[in-house]
């Protein structure tokens, strides 16, 4: 390849002890599309990160038409004409598609919104974008700001287009303008990166393919001389064993039944749609799915934090025997229905605990208001403290520490101890072990275990596959706010999950 | 590698400390207070020509020269840390409650009222129970209007309580005009043969009363934030609102009663500077002092503990720079400008106490 | 009757102007996301720095020139402003130290430092009585000549001094610049949402250093109008009252548009004075009366929350402090 519009030569991106990324090495030139594949946390997105100026590399290098650059900040990415569109879009609310496409350029015109309006056209016809320039940003839909995002670096004059998970937020209509306007833009004679997980669009749009996978590089193949099983392969790896000790349920009984649960955002975009299963007593049952498919929004419309449009939660009680609908009850009223729900959130600082409060407050985070008087009993909480530092190893100077200033590791032991220790008969846990080290991975997983032969009904939302087939007894694949499987996790395979974890969306498009 | 790839990384980068040894950091803030005063002195002498021993003494003068002016000086100590106390359960639930100064105004606008009003036909104890209980009641009122908005709308409440402290300065005025026919908006001392109404002195001290009161709210605002329930629920809704939600708590409920607890301490800060106090109301009854206590609970970080240290702190110099300004004919608002050199300092150095500054070259060292 | 109505619309006008430099000032500070609570403060310094440049003209040249006269207060007077207004900058962008405990603080001291001065610049000089700069005072109210000849029409729009004029000058052009131009376009995405503008290239410190400290700068002439025009160059302690606050209320009335801030302050200079104009007012009613601004700025306040139309709100990121994630 004579010289590639950009090439990444041995990148290595460390941040503390966690390795993102280990000597990547990729390349795209001028007039074609290069997909980027990987799981969530293989690495794609702070690679990217780095030739967008955000992050610096800790070794390698970057080549631009085939010049060594240094990018520093988002300001050195457009001088080398490089532009990136965030999964999160970086624009202003109140303000037109036109004043976002101009904002911080500083190319000596004065600001005419005419002028703007007419390169924007400009563009638009090129490419086959459609959009008001002076529209404002609020008033419009994920994909039209999705369109003012691609315009505004163009409008910058990008050569080279990163875009990150462009059509996670896209309907299947509205992901087939976008790969239209792609494939125009290729044709242009533009270098483009699309960061994606689903192995269909790959197929469908990109020139070649470069695998990440936990970090790591796997290799580039020609799109058009592989298939997806050959993908999901690379993406997901050789099966690796665990270990980890399962036992066989025993005594279950349906705990948890969900029956047709919908769930809208306040924009009214679909969270969940019609999902229905059962979680039972003895039994841990795994979610799987690409992150932001809808498993935290399942989890908290069971756990009363997100409201619920149409269909029903039942929880059976096995002390009364009642089945109770948990739907559009707040926390509070399930709690006092008796329902023993205990929840680990994925956002442990920001839901679970509280960083700045100590192992013990936190800890009376469940059960404070216990007791009738109005003064805080911390006994219990201290001895619960004590308790789950000594029982789950964790380390820390004292139970009076801030629980922010713990590790990642010893911040998981103490959120799971104190849901545990409400001796649920409901645990739900969100990636438990994510940014967990081996040992305390582990430790985990034996909690759980445990939980389950004790009788508790477990869901467990987990990202790494290997994990959950060894540690589940049921997966349900999630995908698009629908399930899209149930699978016996003892005779799956990492391919069946693989391929359902991307299967809806492919599904949608031939509609 | 190129000449600019070494330069890749900022000079200067700015991260967030761990968590300063408790002791470190206090070492941080006595040396800006420290710093502050001497900054401060340096300008009293270039101002007078004194030398420092003389600045010094004055002011400490100010507030242990003599038996009364120590007394006032507890007074003035014990009613910016009752405002001070009044505001710091709404900021410990971030709520921006920059409204104690109109809160503490209408509460001592009731207090005047009903002593206006009922005069002496009414039994010393039953009045002063009348009394204090206008003056919740109004301080409640005046701060939950802008909770109930926050609950409702998430109207700013910054905004909103910073406007509510001038409609009240107004309804003074308003009332003063009311009460004094002759148009003088003065209105002098209240029941001043009677002393209807007036809290009793003690052990022949006016003021000792208005202290143990402030002292009592003091231990109980303490015991509180930091043992009751109700204090704990206020620090999650503080810490994290996505925190309340998932345990359970009703956020609008909470931010409602906190507000409305501040309100009442507001309340009766305004009920003790009428009825203890000044036995009168003016539209400067507040005196600034509920602008001042916001600084004094931030910096006192929310404890009731060490806000007694920083508004004595604040108090202190205030008497200090008012005798330093008599001694040596000076005008009294040197008190204010020593005020705010002082604050700058000490909201400075917080900056110091909570991050780091890594140099370019150090950090290269550390890898 | 018309020469009444006309003399009220110019005892508004008069009362507004020192609102309507401080609205600004708090516009252009605010629309960086910088709640400077600071304002009333740096509007006391304003009127004091001004004073005391004037003074000391004054008192070391026999023969004061017009021009001097003006340059010289105007001048320490932007400075001293600026320079407050930079005591907050790098207290809560540098520092990151709290908005509105700073402002706070900053209006402590500068209310302290203005009063102080005033009551004490005549001792320094070893003089007595209050400081009175007749001269100076009168070249900041000279009018336009013609004002006089033009009867109620020459009153209500000629018979001011030039400060009057430049704070609608300023506030159009603080108008103009904030939503017809590039830095105007750059400075409200820093205020709407910094972290967009630092991704956009934007540097956000300086932009927010700077919208502070001429937001600062631009409020103190309310207060060197005031000491200069309205008062002739005088100075009473606590004379500027509660103005300083009555601006930052108008900032919200006027939904953060400078343009609309200069109807908005008449208005409010007129609800200040309208009392002395309505005949058989009890006293007690007029205090009522005065409640006003601050009342309809709580309706509004809470009428634009209720509404959540996009375009009235507050600066999204008003209040908050800034600096890149790091990890």
């Amino acid at each position: 390849m004579g010289s590639a519009a950009i090439e990444l030569k041995g990148i290595t991106k460390r941040f503390g002890s966690v390795v993102a990324n280990n000597n990547v090495n990729l390349s795209v030139s001028h007039g074609e599309i290069l997909s980027l594949l990987g799981e969530n946390g293989s690495g794609k997105t702070t690679l990217m990160n780095m030739i967008s100026g955000i992050y610096h590399p800790d070794e390698g290098q970057i080549f631009i038409n085939g010049r060594e650059a240094v990018i520093t900040s988002p300001r050195d990415a457009y001088d080398y004409k490089i532009g990136m569109i965030h999964q999160h879009f970086k624009l202003v609310d109140v303000f037109s598609a036109a004043e976002n496409i101009v904002l911080g350029l500083n190319d000596n015109r004065k600001f005419n919104v005419n002028e703007v309006s007419q390169r924007v056209a400009q563009i638009s016809e090129k490419y086959g974008f459609d959009i008001d320039p002076r529209k404002k940003i609020y008033q419009m839909s994920v994909s039209e700001k999705q369109t003012v995002e691609i315009i505004k670096v163009l409008y910058r004059g990008a050569d080279i287009l990163i875009l990150d998970e462009p059509t996670a937020v896209l309907t299947p209509q509205e992901t087939q303008k976008l790969f239209a306007v792609i494939r125009r833009m290729r044709d242009d004679g533009k270098a483009i990166i699309i960061i994606t997980h689903k192995l269909h669009e790959v197929l469908s749009v990109s020139d070649r393919v470069s695998v990440l996978r936990r970090g790591e590089y796997v290799g580039t193949l020609e799109t058009a001389k592989t298939n997806e099983t050959e993908l999901t392969e690379m993406m997901v790896g050789k099966k690796i064993s665990l270990n980890i000790a399962r036992s066989e349920p025993k005594n279950t009984a349906d705990r948890l039944v969900v029956n047709n649960i919908r769930c809208l955002s306040r924009e009214g975009v679909t969270l969940l749609d019609n999902v229905s299963f059962t979680a039972r007593s003895g039994e841990i049952l795994g979610i799987a799915g690409i992150a932001g498919s809808g498993q935290r929004e399942l989890l908290e419309a069971i756990a009363g934090l997100q409201h619920i449009d149409s269909g029903e939660i039942i929880y059976n009680n096995p002390k009364t025997g009642a089945a109770d609908n948990l739907r559009d009850k707040t926390p509070l009223q399930i709690r006092d229905l008796g329902v023993r729900l205990s929840f680990v959130p994925e956002d442990r600082l920001g839901m679970g605990l509280v960083g700045n409060m100590d192992i013990v407050d936190n800890m009376m985070l469940r059960s404070y208001r216990r007791g009738k008087g109005v003064f805080l009993e911390r006994r219990e909480p201290r001895e619960l403290a004590d308790r789950i530092i000594d029982q789950l190893k964790v380390v820390t100077p004292g139970t009076s520490t801030p629980v922010r200033r713990l590790s990642g590791g010893n911040v998981q032991k103490v959120l799971v101890g104190r849901e545990i220790a409400a001796a649920p008969t409901v645990l739900m846990a969100a990636y438990p072990v994510r940014g967990l080290d081996i040992n305390s991975s582990y430790t985990i997983y034996n909690l759980l275990t445990e939980q389950k032969e004790s009788g508790v009904a477990v869901i467990f939302v987990g990202e790494d596959l290997d994990v959950l087939i060894e540690l589940c007894d049921r997966i349900m694949v999630i995908g698009g706010g629908k399930i899209t499987g149930i699978v016996d996790a003892r005779r799956t395979t990492k391919e069946e999950i693989g391929l359902l974890m991307t299967k809806t969306d492919g599904g949608q498009i031939n509609e | 590698m190129s000449e600019k790839t070494k330069h890749s990384e900022p000079l200067l980068r700015i991260s967030k400390r761990d968590g300063l040894i408790w002791w470190k950091s206090w070492l941080v803030r006595a040396a800006a207070v420290a710093l502050a005063l001497v900054l401060c002195s340096v300008i009293i002498i270039l101002i007078t020509g004194y030398n420092p021993v003389q600045v010094y003494s004055a002011m400490i003068r100010g507030s242990f020269g003599t038996a009364r002016k120590f007394w006032i000086m507890l007074q003035n100590l014990a009613m910016l840390l009752c405002i001070s106390l009044a505001v710091t359960p709404a900021f410990k639930m971030r709520f921006w409650n920059i409204g104690a100064e109109g809160q503490v105004l209408v509460g001592g606008l009731a207090t005047a009222a009903v002593m206006f009003y009922v005069g002496d036909r009414l039994p010393t104890a039953l009045m002063i129970v009348i009394m204090l209980a206008a003056s919740l009641a109004a301080g409640i009122i005046w701060a939950m209007i802008p909770a109930f908005f926050k609950a409702k709308w998430n109207t700013n409440e910054t905004l909103f309580t910073l406007m509510m402290n001038y409609v009240a300065t107004q309804l003074v005025s308003f009332f003063i005009m009311i009460w004094v026919p002759s148009g003088s908006s003065v209105m002098g001392i209240i029941n001043q043969n009677s002393r209807a109404g007036w809290l009793p002195e003690l052990f022949g001290q006016k003021y000792l009363l208005n202290i143990i009161i402030v002292a009592v709210i003091t231990v109980a605002m303490f015991i509180y934030l930091k043992y009751s329930k109700q204090g704990y629920e206020i620090s999650v809704v503080g810490e994290s609102e996505n925190t309340a939600k998932y345990i359970g708590i009703n956020v609008k409920r909470v931010i409602l009663r906190t507000m409305g607890l501040s309100g009442a301490l507001c309340g009766v800060a305004g009920f003790l500077l009428v009825a203890g106090t000044n036995h009168t109301i003016t539209t400067t009854t507040a005196g600034g002092m509920g602008f001042t206590a916001i600084m004094v609970s931030w910096l006192g970080k929310f404890n009731a503990g060490i806000m007694v240290v920083t508004s004595f702190i604040i108090v202190f110099l205030q008497r200090g720079a008012g005798e330093i300004a008599t001694k040596f004919n000076l005008n009294q608002s040197v008190a204010d400008i020593l005020t705010g050199i002082i604050l700058f300092f000490i909201i400075g150095c917080e900056f110091f106490v909570n991050y780091k500054i890594n140099l370019r070259k150090s950090q290269k060292e550390g890898k | 009757m018309i020469s009444t109505i006309a003399s009220f619309i110019n005892a508004a006008i008069i009362q507004g102007i020192p609102l309507l430099y401080g609205a600004t000032g708090e516009i252009i500070t605010e629309k960086s996301g910088n709640l400077n609570l600071g304002i009333p403060g740096i509007m006391y310094i304003g009127g004091i720095s001004g004073i005391v440049g004037g003074y000391i003209y004054e008192y070391y040249t026999p023969e004061p020139v017009a021009a001097l006269c003006i340059l010289i207060p105007l001048l320490s007077s932007l400075l001293a402003s600026a320079l407050m207004a930079l005591i907050y900058s790098f207290l809560t962008i540098t520092l990151r130290a709290n908005q509105n405990v700073t402002g706070l603080a900053l209006t402590t001291f500068g209310v302290g430092v203005g009063n102080f001065l005033g009551g004490s610049l005549q001792s320094f000089f070893g003089k007595s009585g209050s400081i009175s700069l007749l001269t100076t005072g009168n070249y900041f109210k000279t009018a336009l000549p013609f004002a006089d000849d033009l009867g109620d029409f020459g009153k209500v729009f000629f018979s001011y001094g030039f400060l009057a004029y430049l704070a609608v000058i300023i506030a159009i052009a603080a108008g103009f610049i904030l939503n017809k131009t590039r830095v105007g376009l750059n400075l409200r995405a820093v205020g709407e949402s910094p972290a967009t503008a630092d991704a956009a290239g934007i540097n956000v410190t300086r932009y927010k250093y700077v919208a502070t400290c001429v937001g600062g700068a631009v409020a103190g002439l309310g207060g060197l109008y005031f000491v200069m025009d309205y008062i002739a160059g005088a100075w009473t302690n606590d004379g500027f009252g509660d103005r300083g606050w009555l601006a930052i209320a108008i900032v919200i009335f006027a939904l953060w548009k400078p343009n609309l801030a200069i109807p908005c302050s008449f208005i409010f200079g007129g609800l200040y004075i309208i009392c002395t104009y309505i005949p058989g007012l009890s006293s007690a009613a007029k205090e009522l009366i005065k409640m006003l601004p601050y009342l309809v700025t709580i309706v509004v306040l809470i009428v634009i929350s209720a509404r959540k139309r996009r375009e009235n709100q507050p600066p999204a990121h008003l209040g908050l402090p800034y600096f890149r994630e790091e990890r």
